[in-house]
């Protein structure tokens, strides 16, 4: 069987790895490739590097990274942050990417999944849903949460398969930054619609809380940032812990 | 010489970096075939999907040259599943090299298509596998999968067994990806170089 997946996230500006707290005061946290190759070596299945610049100058710095990312390290890697055209999605495959993930672009013009998954396939396009509970309803926001829009989550999610999406990469606003767990049903629920895998994203704290996503969620993988960066929960230990409850990862 | 045959058949940036890291030099890409027959060895690599990369094959005429090589060759993804009888994938006619059929993942509640991630590998057998425990995790990425045949060299399971790699003579196909699955694809890279 398939075990199943952890994936560090590592944000990235101006080339250097970079932890935001409520998107105050970002705290350097080093090269993106070393950390990158330090999580392999622990045992990580797959890595996502976000490109959380602001500026041309900083993001100019973003395509030379991903070369060196994918000489460097011998495990799949999602690039992601501000890909909105298969021109840009098509230099990051160039330089080694194993797989983009698309965001508030693709639910601008859903027509940028078709492309991707069309001239670069399926495996190479995730796409990132955020979204939180408005009046009982999951409603997809953009913009990291700030801006909601008219879409429903089951239902893009739905689409996002359709038009050639490989995985979803689903984050609860409401839970995300937390540490209070995953919401499970809602994953599970997501998990049941959808034939392709479901990364969940967003409010681990624990241990405990990965492993219920990944079973009574029915998640394929967890994907975190802090709770690795800052060795709170190294991936050896979250990995063995998970396997002690009986759950499929590789060790 | 390693050479890595060059056609239209996704990006092989991938490959030719985790040569690099195995420690292989003079590696080049080429679609020459006097370069494919005086190699030392030969990969062909492939992302995407089966009928347009053997179409780009067909072009170059390489669909008739590889199967002919006597060095030792070595398909990755695609690159096995056209080095099989015939596929589903376009419904084309591969090499024939291994007597395999190349099917489709059928999605259900149990299982997801396409088959992405780590999975372990049973029934290993032959020199790729020196070194390598029964049970060792592989990265996959792929929605079609060749059966299980008397070329089988070593066998997973999604929704059922299915040929993980395949060995006839100089003739070596891995499913998953050695060049994205850390210490033990590398392994597998070095035992294929070794050969």
């Amino acid at each position: 069987m398939v075990a199943k997946r952890i994936i560090p996230c590592l944000d990235v500006t101006g080339g250097r790895t970079v932890k935001g707290i409520n998107f105050v005061g970002l705290r350097d946290a080093g090269d993106p490739v070393d950390l990158g190759r330090k999580y392999a070596r622990d045992g990580a299945d797959e890595l996502v590097f976000l490109d959380i610049s602001a500026t041309v100058e900083e993001r100019a710095t973003f395509s030379a990274l991903v070369e060196r990312i994918a000489r460097e390290i011998d495990i799949p890697f999602t690039v992601g942050g501000g890909i909105s055209s298969l021109e840009a999605a098509g230099k990051l495959l160039e330089a080694g990417a194993d797989k983009v993930s698309v965001n508030s672009a693709a639910v601008h013009d859903p027509g940028l999944i078709d492309g991707i998954a069309r001239h670069f396939g399926s495996q190479f396009v995730t796409v990132a849903i955020d979204a939180r509970v408005v009046d009982g309803k999951w409603v997809v926001t953009t913009h990291g949460g700030r801006k909601m829009t008219g879409r429903e989550l089951f239902e893009w999610a739905h689409e996002a398969q359709e038009r050639g999406a490989g995985e979803i990469l689903f984050t609860s606003m409401d839970h995300d930054g937390t540490r209070n767990g995953y919401p499970c049903e809602t994953y599970a629920a997501l998990a049941d619609l959808l034939s392709i895998p479901v990364i969940a994203s967003g409010g681990a704290g624990s241990v405990e809380d990965i492993a219920r996503v990944l079973t009574e969620g029915k998640a394929d993988a967890a994907l975190a940032a802090s709770i690795f960066h800052y060795n709170e929960i190294p991936v050896p230990v979250l990995k063995r812990g998970l396997r002690g409850m009986n759950i499929n990862v590789r060790l | 010489m390693i050479a890595v045959v060059k056609y239209d058949a996704g990006n092989v940036r991938s490959v030719l970096n985790a040569l690099d890291r195995a420690g292989a030099r003079d590696v080049v890409l080429t679609s020459d075939p006097d370069l494919l027959r005086s190699a030392s060895k030969v990969i062909l690599p492939g992302v995407g999907e089966a009928s347009t990369a053997l179409d780009s094959l067909r072009k170059e005429g390489l669909d008739s040259i590889i199967p002919t090589l006597e060095n030792p060759v070595l398909g990755i993804c695609i690159g096995l599943q056209l080095l099989c009888r015939e596929s589903e994938e376009g419904n084309v006619r591969g090499m024939g090299v291994f007597p395999a059929c190349v099917r489709r993942f059928v999605p259900d509640g149990e299982i997801k298509v396409p088959h992405m991630g780590w999975n372990s590998l049973t029934s290993l057998e032959g020199p790729l596998f020196d070194g390598i425990d029964d049970g060792t995790y592989f990265y996959f990425v792929h929605s079609y999968r060749a059966d299980i045949c008397d070329c089988t060299a070593a066998v997973c399971d999604h929704g059922g067994p299915f040929s993980a790699a395949l060995c006839r003579g100089n003739f070596y196909g891995v499913q998953f990806h050695p060049e994205k699955s850390g210490g033990a694809g590398e392994k597998v890279i070095k035992n294929f170089l070794g050969l």
